[in-house]
């Protein structure tokens, strides 16, 4: 009993190391920033255009007082944004194309494409 | 209305399933059924105030900070669900032969309980803070609720327990010799699924490089907004575009809680001689 137990923890403690090594500092690269603001459940712009093969830093500020979920299978994002508030996305690096998104919470209405060139 | 049962749907599905394999894959345990409810009421409750305070974690961490939140749970999540199998790998055949009256067996049987609370209670607070949020925002939009949406969450809610119950009673149909082998690698590509999103979660937030995005494409192939991709996609993480850090935490938390499914199932003492079937 004793020396399962002792060896579970000495696992646990194992996959906590590579957890902890796997993880490096944050990139110090400069990314560009864009800026994407819902307002009565729209996104605007609905076209946004960035760079291929860069990082993108997406601030998004959701003026309804309901929340938001972006969400996109493009490019593989979702974060719930909350009322009256501001988030952040990091995208890409990413191929040239089109990457289209929603708000999840309001679909019909909410839309909106990322082009990278 | 279909459109939110939809949405309902999938924010619920996840955690029914999580809830199903767990109670299957713990039904030889007594007293677990008190700490799945326990599990679920703490996850409900932390559900609420996770959706309160939405704003206030999204602001942590210079704007990341609910992708470092959403990390850590399934963090967490993923060594709790290594600890119960590994507990399963070393106890399962015991249990399955009756033997529970053992009083060390229960002594550890409660830790086991306590580490399956966390499982459950976590998998209900992550995807219920989302659906609080959403039928919060159907309940404050303009005009005030709309019955048919609210309905339609209802809706969701249900259909999503009801899956997750089939699964339940489905798995308790598997007659008992490989019953343990199947739950067991249920809880393992569950583990290893977690691991991935905790991953897409860091790359999102910019803690992790993505390595390759996407390493693959396969939404022409099988959609994870189909019926059996969404279900994949719960069940064992399938995504249609992940990154390459992903696929990395998912084949390494599948070797590491896999290796060590093996290392306690090949050590264990006692070895059931001549198992009557």
């Amino acid at each position: 009993m004793e020396s399962s137990l002792t060896r579970t923890l000495s696992l646990n403690l194992a996959v906590a190391a590579a957890c902890l090594l796997l993880v490096p500092a944050p990139a110090l690269a400069a990314e560009d920033e864009i800026k994407l603001v819902i307002q009565d459940h729209k996104f605007q712009p609905t076209e946004l255009v960035v760079p291929s093969g860069k990082k993108v830093k997406l601030v998004i500020e959701n003026r309804d007082a309901t929340p938001e979920e972006f969400e996109s299978h493009a490019l593989n994002r979702e974060k719930v944004i909350a009322g009256k508030s501001t988030a952040t996305i990091f995208i890409g690096p990413l191929k040239p194309g089109r990457y289209p998104f929603v708000g999840e919470y309001n679909e019909k209405t909410a839309q909106g494409v990322i082009v990278v060139q | 209305m279909f459109a939110t049962a939809i949405i309902v749907f999938r924010e619920i599905l996840e955690a029914a399933l999580i809830v199903g394999i767990v109670a299957a894959a713990t039904r030889a345990i007594p007293g677990r059924t008190r700490w799945l409810a326990a599990g679920i009421a703490a996850g409900l409750l932390g559900a609420g105030f996770v959706a309160l305070g939405t704003e206030r974690i999204a602001e942590l961490a210079s704007g990341v900070g609910q992708e470092l939140f959403n990390a850590a749970v399934l963090g967490i999540a993923v060594a709790m669900l290594a600890w119960h199998n590994l507990w399963m790998s070393s106890h399962g055949a015991a249990l399955a032969a009756n033997a529970r009256s053992v009083g060390g067996a229960i002594r550890d049987g409660r830790r086991e309980c306590s580490v399956l609370m966390i499982i459950v209670g976590l998998a209900v607070l992550r995807e219920g803070s989302e659906t609080v949020l959403f039928l919060y925002g159907i309940a404050a939009s303009e005009g005030g609720a709309s019955w048919p949406m609210l309905i339609g969450g209802l809706a969701g809610i249900a259909a999503g327990i009801t899956v997750g119950y089939a699964l339940y009673a489905g798995l308790l149909r598997i007659p008992l010799r490989w019953f343990f082998a199947a739950t067991g690698i249920l809880v393992l590509f569950l583990a290893a699924g977690m691991a991935s999103q905790a991953a897409r979660f860091l790359i999102q937030a910019d803690v992790l490089p993505s390595l390759a995005n996407p390493l693959w494409d396969t939404s022409a192939l099988l959609p994870q907004t189909s019926l059996l991709g969404t279900l994949m996609r719960s069940l064992m993480g399938y995504e249609e575009r992940p990154a390459g850090m992903q696929i990395v935490f998912y084949v390494l938390v599948l070797i590491v809680i896999g290796s060590g499914m093996k290392w306690f199932n090949s050590s264990r003492p006692e070895r059931p001689r001549g198992a009557t079937s």
